[in-house]
């Protein structure tokens, strides 16, 4: 068979790749990541210098509990809002102007105003009027810190959540829903089978963005009195003074964000497989 | 015209230089205050900082002959800030404590009231112990003398920690707290307004020394010995002449600068 093949086509050699010159950039590239180390090693030497065991002992556990309420908190938001955000994302893209108009507003609302606000008026704001809620049977639910937070994040990572399904679906070619129709495909096996595993790729980054941005913005929760991550460093630099508190939390959130970055990258390479060459 | 612009540029530099001269002969102080702590630091609905601190800091400014300008800072942030050199002073009802002296240096105590208390009406705490608060919710600024006391002595109670004095409020009126701990002097400012009408002082706190420390003082830069004493100084003649019972009154029934 290569018989034939190079009886027809000449054999040739890969021509050489060309040397690679010192360009401009590529020194700049090499100093930037040169200073980049230095940082890092700066602030390893700092934080080993730094060390003092007795402080660990004592805000270690304060951390720790930190990390799961933000890890809790992010994680029950992003699982709630994914399944509030599919009839959100139908509604905004109905042509149904009674379901297309409320979703609408409720991104544009929850899009275009701070987290901090939202949160605010959720547990304060929603709080002053006890004598309503209970009458609704509610106020269990709001008198808790904790769901108003849940609650607060959830609408919120649920807007933008939609936002992304939305334009990950309409980024599907029309054709695809077309040949779906002409196979005789109801509408709904089409989206399951057809649209959503191609609409999921686009989706992925944004999806990963969108974690990555509710794990940082979930450190305001401390104003309702939760105490994340980011309200156990304040509240550990309040008693010590000590700038080290902050630099581990911040290495404590790189780290979360790494791993996160990590498996989305691993999720993306394992569904784009098919578009690999 | 050429002529006249040039004259007139002339003078225009002069008048500047006469005025930067003039400034600097008033030595400026930069005070930092946090301005949600009624009624020693508030910020009013115009933006106006009132309250005994800026009272104090205000006759301290001029026993001392120096121009003051406020900084307002918030309260988490006002430590590093005062280092950072953003103030040269924090008067801010800030507690001489170990934990702080350790980074900046104190006065002497400007005024030394007791704890307190606070709890709905219809309450049934009966006193400030922590076998009265077992089992409650308890509200309470985050990093103070306050939320120190309370995670250390009310350890059967849920100790709630607020950014401001004015958020642990609204959770008091709204009953999402059964209790709060501050200042008995906040607390019965607050208590006299409307929306502090839900509540009572369920009783006052004794210090405790190692908590509370003796008082309030000014907290400045560490090693400015110099500045230091001058604030002392200023403190004892304010006491000597009479403008410290002056503006004590004017808030409070009783003296302040306590025992």
């Amino acid at each position: 068979m290569s018989s034939t093949a190079s009886r027809i086509i000449e054999t040739m050699e890969r021509p050489p790749a060309p040397a690679r010159q010192w360009t401009g950039q590529r020194i700049a590239g090499h100093v930037f990541m040169g200073f980049w180390v230095l940082a890092a090693l700066g602030l390893a030497t700092f934080l080993a210098g730094a060390w003092d065991s007795e402080l660990f002992a004592r805000y270690a556990p304060n951390y720790v509990s930190g990390l799961i309420v933000t890890i809790q908190l992010v994680l029950i938001s992003i699982l709630l809002g994914a399944l509030l955000s599919a009839p959100i994302a139908y509604a905004r893209t109905s042509r149904n102007k009674f379901l297309a108009w409320p979703a609408y507003a409720y991104v544009y609302f929850f899009r275009g105003t701070p987290l901090l606000a939202q949160t605010f008026l959720i547990y304060y704001g929603l709080g002053s009027f006890r004598p309503q809620l209970e009458a609704l049977g509610l106020w269990t639910f709001f008198r808790e810190a904790w769901y108003c937070a849940v609650l607060a994040f959830t609408l919120n990572t649920a807007a933008y959540q939609a936002e992304i399904l939305r334009g990950a679906v309409q980024s599907v070619p029309r054709g695809q829903w077309e040949g779906a129709a002409s196979l005789g495909l109801h509408r709904f096996q089409t989206l399951q089978k057809i649209i959503l595993p191609q609409a999921l790729i686009v989706a992925l980054r944004p999806y990963g963005n969108e974690i990555i941005l509710m794990i940082k913005g979930s450190a305001i929760v401390a104003i309702i009195t939760v105490y994340d991550l980011m309200g156990e460093t304040r509240r550990a630099y309040s008693r010590t003074f000590d700038f080290q508190t902050y630099i581990w939390a911040a290495v404590i959130y790189l780290a979360i964000v790494e791993t996160l970055r990590n498996i989305i990258d691993w999720i993306e390479r394992r569904i784009t497989r098919h578009l690999k060459r | 015209m050429r002529i006249s612009s040039r004259v007139s540029l002339a003078l225009s530099a002069a008048a500047l230089a006469l005025t930067i001269g003039a400034a600097q002969a008033q030595e400026k102080l930069r005070i930092g205050t946090e301005g949600a702590y009624p009624p020693f630091n508030n910020l009013t609905a115009d933006g106006q900082l009132v309250g005994f601190d800026i009272d104090i800091a205000n006759a301290l400014c001029e026993e001392m002959k120096v121009e003051c300008e406020f900084v307002t800072q918030d309260w988490d942030g006002i430590i590093p800030a005062l280092q950072a050199n953003r103030f040269d002073a924090i008067i801010a009802s800030m507690s001489i404590t170990d934990e702080r002296k350790k980074q900046v240096d104190f006065t002497n105590k400007y005024y030394n009231t007791p704890p307190a208390i606070v709890a709905p009406k219809d309450t049934d705490i009966a006193g400030v112990s922590a076998e009265d608060l077992a089992g409650k919710t308890i509200g309470v600024q985050g990093s103070t003398t306050h939320s120190n006391y309370s995670e250390a002595t009310y350890t059967d109670s849920d100790v709630k920690l607020y950014p401001t004095a004015d958020e642990y409020k609204l959770d008091l009126i709204n009953g999402r707290i059964d209790a709060a701990n501050d200042d008995v002097t906040v607390l019965e400012e607050w208590l006299a307004t409307e929306d502090g009408a839900c509540c009572k002082i369920v009783g006052t706190i004794t210090p405790v020394e190692e908590i509370h420390g003796p008082g309030a003082g000014i907290a400045i830069r560490q090693g400015e010995d110099e500045l230091r004493e001058r604030f002392n100084a200023a403190i004892d003649a304010i006491r000597a002449n009479g403008k410290y019972k002056e503006i004590n009154d004017k808030y409070f029934s009783f003296d302040a600068y306590g025992s």
